[in-house]
């Protein structure tokens, strides 16, 4: 029987491969988004799990929330990469290096 | 093994397997395609779970919106990925370890971790209607009324990432010819023609 820590363990491996994505991609910022896209990705199906188990709607009605908020940074995310492309012709997390920060 | 479990270690599997090629991928172009072919099993796990209105949104609105955005962009982008590829190997130990005790951690808080039975109400209990309205019907129930405010903020949100999208990327080009319809329609027939006497044997300057 599939139960609720089935789902969250496949959550667990999707948030951990997404993290490792973020380290093992330092230079690529498109992989980086699509890693924070699988994150939040494994937090929707943790999100969809509990709403499922404990028969509360709720669970689903966040993880709609969070899909609003993913597609909107993915919009501003990818529209700040292209501005720094165009800027700097290069994408790498090296060279974002200009408000010295 | 029944067929909702086949279902869901095939659906699962292909997320996990995806997910990794993803992160591990040469090219950014079959990075996206994977990360469309993981949110596809996930929107299969969300089936399965009975979460059918936002499994449909996931595939709506990931697959048709989000996925095909980072492909417009990995391919409007001219950027030599083998060389961000370059530094693979020296982050993998870290990320490796640093990922290994994030996995383990979570399964440990998974497995050793038990919901009060108290808490588990039967199949969507707090939605209004009960268990004869479907799931869209319930999520519908709820979101407009309860949570109408959250609602609106996140059209709002979407509102500003929208014009934030917009702003950032728009480019004034100077010298670019375009179309200006109040010009055209002042235009009257004394602008546009002129007649001039042209002197036999002489030509005239235009």
């Amino acid at each position: 029987m599939i139960g609720l820590s089935h789902y969250l363990t496949v959550a667990a491996i999707l948030f951990t491969l997404g993290v490792l994505g973020i380290f093992i991609n330092r230079k690529n910022i498109i992989v980086i988004l699509m890693s924070v896209e699988l994150i939040l990705l494994a937090v929707n199906i943790n999100l969809v799990a509990f709403s499922t188990h404990l028969g509360d709607i709720v669970g689903q009605v966040f993880a709609l929330f969070v899909l609003t908020v993913a597609a909107a940074e993915a919009a501003i995310g990818l529209a700040i990469l292209v501005v720094f492309f165009r800027n700097r012709g290069s994408i790498a997390v090296e060279d974002v290096n200009m408000m010295k920060g | 093994m029944t067929a909702a479990a086949a279902f869901f270690y095939l659906f699962s599997a292909i997320t996990v397997a995806s997910g990794f090629m993803v992160i591990a991928s040469r090219n950014p172009v079959t990075s996206v395609l994977f990360l469309i072919l993981a949110f596809v099993n996930a929107a299969g796990l969300f089936m399965l779970m009975g979460a059918e209105f936002l499994a449909m949104i996931l595939i709506v609105v990931y697959v048709g919106a989000v996925a095909v955005l980072f492909l417009f962009v990995v391919m409007m982008l001219d950027v030599d990925f083998a060389e961000l590829r370059q530094g693979f190997q020296d982050y993998l130990p870290v990320g490796g370890l640093i990922g290994a005790v994030f996995l383990v951690e979570l399964l440990l808080v998974v497995g050793s971790w038990a919901i009060d039975p108290g808490l588990v109400h039967g199949p969507l209990a707090n939605a209004p209607g009960g268990e004869t309205v479907t799931n869209t019907q319930a999520l519908g129930l709820v979101l407009y009324t309860n949570y109408f405010f959250l609602f609106q903020v996140a059209g709002l949100i979407l509102l500003v990432a929208m014009i934030g999208a917009i702003v950032l990327t728009l480019r004034e080009r100077p010298g670019v010819k375009r179309q200006d319809i109040s010009v055209q329609n002042a235009r009257t027939q004394a602008m546009a023609v002129e007649v001039r006497q042209v002197p036999s044997r002489q030509g005239v300057e235009v």
